[in-house]
């Protein structure tokens, strides 16, 4: 019985495991192949460990630990990759494009640059920006 | 007061995974489990432990596990999303990075948040200044910072303003 619950949650971890590598084909730039890297290899991951504990309980404890490290470490990890994307963005868009409808952070960026050439007082210019 | 804090309960925390790790059964391992976490808790080689932002009242307990339920709901809710987005042939999206404020001061809270974020339906936490977040949404919806704050962060800022603000 334990074995079959077990074997059905690894398989629907295994399944979203696969969404994502779906996902990492699909997807038409490196931010949204970073959504679906996340969050589908987080809870898939989470689900394959759970499964494996309940097929093996004396695991569980340790399992349960690991998923503790998923969790956290997963995404700190594609925050990482998402902000080294986005500053090293002009030398990524020759090799692809990324598709943004808006970017707040290249404008917020770009007006504190300005800000700072404009104005010789830093500090003032980044309140008038804020 | 709060530093000890946060060295209290990363000792609590590492002797957890210690005794998780190897057999809770036997005294040898509580012992070497006990000098191990008290030796990484107090030596000053490690950055300022920033659990101690947490805060220990029963309501702030019952506060981390409404939180939890909130956060494993979301997971769920953003695997489907990622699935529905995945497998639709006409890939339903509308990526583009929006800012949002947060209210949360503390590091600890802040963190947890970002990452929140995350894992949560189409949002990834691109870089944080200060309280600003920048937020790569895969469908926008909204573009100002108010209206995008609402959306992407309201419930969880919420519930993380309870136990660590």
């Amino acid at each position: 019985m334990n074995g079959t619950i077990g074997a059905f949650l690894a398989l629907g971890g295994s399944v979203f495991l696969l969404l994502a590598s779906i996902g990492l084909i699909r997807m038409p730039d490196y931010y949204n192949r970073m959504q679906t890297g996340t969050k589908a290899t987080t809870l898939g991951s989470i689900l394959f460990l759970l499964g494996v504990g309940v097929m093996r309980p004396e695991w569980l404890g340790k399992l349960l630990l690991l998923v503790g490290f998923v969790v956290l470490t997963n995404p700190v990890s594609s925050h990482a990759l998402a902000r080294a994307a986005h500053r090293i963005r002009d030398r990524l868009g020759k090799l692809e494009k990324a598709v943004l409808a808006v970017d707040a952070l290249a404008d917020d960026e770009a007006a504190e640059t300005a800000a700072d050439r404009s104005d010789t007082d830093a500090g003032n210019g980044e309140a008038k920006h804020a | 007061m709060k530093d000890l804090k946060g060295r209290a309960a990363r000792f609590v925390l590492l002797l957890g995974a210690w005794l998780v790790l190897t057999d809770a059964r036997k005294p040898d391992e509580w012992i070497a489990g006990i000098v191990v976490a008290l030796l990484a808790a107090v030596l000053p080689l490690f950055p300022r432990p920033v659990l101690g932002d947490l805060k220990l009242s029963p309501k702030a307990l019952f506060g981390m596990i409404a939180y939890a339920a909130v956060f494993m709901k979301a997971l769920v809710m953003s695997n489907l999303d990622v699935a529905f987005r995945v497998l639709h042939p006409k890939l339903p999206i509308n990526p583009g990075i929006v800012a949002i404020r947060t209210r949360l001061v503390t590091p600890l809270g802040r963190l947890l948040l970002a990452n929140s974020i995350t894992l949560t339906p189409g949002t990834i936490t691109v870089e944080t200044k200060g309280d600003t977040f920048y937020i790569h949404w895969i469908n926008v919806a909204e573009r100002d910072v108010g209206a995008a704050t609402k959306a992407i962060v309201g419930e969880f800022e919420k519930r993380l303003e309870v136990f660590c603000g």
